[in-house]
């Protein structure tokens, strides 16, 4: 607080005193947007997670209660008797992992390319591969599944996997954005010391790359655990479904007589992995956002 | 020193350095380049004949010519969907940008825990898909439904959100404005890229945050709005995991989106052809939106060069 002086305060009576008060009431109104938001952003999170916690009859009693007395933790073993959550968990862990390592790989490689490396007519194929962007996914899932489904890649998970070793537009955009920023007396160094560009990419580029990387598995883990129409298409054996597949399906076995309780556990259960990776590494998420959206 | 290393290298090869480069280069973006052609090329060919034929994924697709287009334009289902997702993208476009931009604004300012607050409103944006339209079956529960209850409370009777063919797609909006802080970090981006000197100006001429807002902050962030509007436009036009999970396109079709029917029409009647034609008319679609960005170019230009010099 800046502490004015009695004559300075008689000379500018009447407009210092009203602007500071301007500036309280707009950082209290500030203050009052934010955490009305906050509250209505957070309720449904917590309103999941307290009805998992519920008894059966607690979940449909009015006024509602917030939370059982004492928590009905059994819930969550009462579901996994019913609902093999552990194996679609690791179902889906598997196939996020492959296409996270695909991802990376194949995307970093070409974003290298693109950025480092010179060749006549790179910058045309990077920009038709980036056209790939606007394309709604649905012109291509119908045609791919035509495709596989010659290959007989059905009820496999290549056809969940497969592609992501060959490029993603948004990755390798990512990507060559931050390796644009290298300065180029890092590889004419390694090139003195007779490195090839296979070196330089996998010693020197890449490992300065990280925050790049990190950005790009995260969103790929969040893209690829939560995505529902590829494997809903491809994977009709209940063994192989990921997450989204099986919640929905015992969403769809509920149908007629729902059991909240134990829907919120499974679908808490389900999104804790995006949770708890978000709140570790927000901060590469934000850049990531931030270098897609205000460049692209 | 180095040039001769690798050059000598190179003449040993028969290779000048440069088409060294270019061919380290095409090995580099090769994958890419395959896949391009492999999952995105092909198919896009593949998928321009196949809405011009018959397939139900048995057999051999049968040409039909235009067949599947003049169909599905005399098909009352095909326009009740364009009707919903140009209903919902109506609501929803305006409502992320309004609501995006403003808390954006309101936590641009020198504010203790504003970086508490993104948490939060971030965190829902990295959230979606089955688990949380479940979620989101819940709380629109007509009877013990967070919402209601919270209606309730304040005495009014809530409707019966996802049953009722009056309010199931306006329970879809309401839920679509929970992923709003997407957009934040890219605001507060642009918001940060504004010259202070352009306020201190402004303020000098008198102007109050109204003008400032209209006069300074806009003008300077169209670029952003720009790229914004344009991919609220794409991901409304995408909305399929919710109706699909949470009302299966009912009550009444009143929820039945552009994509949902050319998911059904490809899955779930394996009309391909029809499926293969929906797909390339939204491509045509968004392809008009592209050449409208391009259209604005001058703003990117401008932008560009602005960020260039600081």
């Amino acid at each position: 607080m800046i502490t004015t002086s009695a004559p300075a305060e008689t000379e500018r009576v009447v407009p210092r005193p009203r602007r500071r008060q301007r500036g309280r009431l707009a950082r209290a109104l500030s203050y009052a947007i934010l955490i009305t938001g906050s509250v209505l952003f957070l309720a449904p999170l917590v309103w999941q997670l307290t009805t998992s916690l519920k008894t059966s009859p607690d979940t449909i009693r009015f006024p509602p209660v917030l939370i059982s007395t004492p928590p009905a933790w059994e819930n969550y073993p009462a579901l996994f008797e019913r609902f093999p959550f552990w194996q679609y968990a690791w179902n889906s862990t598997m196939v996020t992992s492959l296409v996270i390592i695909g991802t990376v790989l194949s995307s970093s490689l070409a974003a290298y390319g693109f950025a480092r490396l010179r060749m006549p007519g790179r910058d045309a194929i990077f920009l038709m591969l980036l056209s790939t962007l606007m394309l709604p996914g649905l012109v291509l899932t119908i045609p791919q599944f035509v495709l596989f489904q010659r290959l007989q890649w059905i009820n496999t998970y290549f056809p969940l996997v497969v592609p992501s070793f060959f490029g993603s537009a948004f990755s390798i955009f990512l990507m060559r954005q931050f390796f644009l920023t290298l300065p180029r007396e890092l590889e004419d160094a390694a090139k003195i010391d007779g490195a090839g560009y296979g070196r330089i990419y996998a010693q020197i580029a890449l490992p300065l790359a990280w925050p790049a990387i990190l950005a790009v598995a995260l969103y790929t883990f969040v893209g690829t655990w939560n995505d529902f129409i590829t494997p809903l298409i491809y994977l009709s054996e209940k063994e192989l479904f990921t997450l989204p597949v099986a919640l929905r399906f015992l969403q769809g076995g509920m149908r007629s007589r729902p059991e909240h309780h134990l829907l919120m556990a499974a679908s808490t259960l389900a999104i804790l992995p995006c949770v708890l990776v978000f709140l570790v590494a927000q901060r590469w998420f934000i850049q990531g956002t931030v270098v897609s959206g205000v460049k692209g | 020193m180095a040039t001769t290393v690798s050059a000598g290298r190179a003449a040993r090869r028969g290779l000048s350095l440069s088409q060294r480069e270019a061919v380290a280069c095409a090995l580099f973006i090769a994958p890419a380049v395959i896949g391009f052609i492999a999952f995105a090329a092909v198919p896009l060919g593949i998928s321009a004949w196949l809405s011009l034929t018959d397939y139900n994924l048995a057999g051999w697709p049968d040409f039909v010519g235009f067949a599947n287009y003049q169909n599905l334009l005399a098909d009352e289902l095909f326009w009740q969907a364009v009707r919903v997702s140009l209903t919902y993208a109506a609501f929803v476009v305006p409502l992320w940008m309004i609501n995006s931009l403003g808390l954006a604004l309101v936590m641009n300012q020198p504010l203790r825990g504003v970086s508490v607050f993104r948490t939060i409103y971030y965190l829902p944006a990295m959230l979606s898909g089955v688990a949380i339209s479940m979620l989101w079956i819940w709380l629109f529960n007509s009877r013990s439904g967070l919402i209601n209850a919270g209606l309730q409370l304040v005495g009014v009777d809530g409707p019966n959100w996802l049953g009722s063919a009056d309010w199931a797609l306006t329970a879809l909006i309401i839920m679509s404005q929970w992923s709003v802080g997407w957009y934040l970090p890219i605001w507060l981006g642009g918001l940060q890229g504004i010259p202070t000197e352009l306020y201190e100006a402004a303020e000098i001429d008198g102007a109050g945050w109204w003008r400032k807002l209209v006069n300074v902050t806009l003008p300077m962030l169209s670029p952003v709005i720009l790229y914004n509007l344009v991919m609220n436009v794409i991901w409304a036009g995408q909305l399929f995991t919710e109706p699909l999970v949470m009302t299966g396109g009912g009550p009444e079709f009143s929820t039945l989106s552009y994509v949902l029917y050319t998911y059904n029409n490809a899955f779930q009647y394996f009309k391909m052809g029809h499926a293969a034609a929906m797909a390339w008319m939204l491509f045509l679609v968004t392809m008009l939106l592209t050449a409208l960005v391009f259209r604005s170019s001058p703003l990117w230009v401008h932008y560009e060069a602005e960020r260039r010099g600081t």
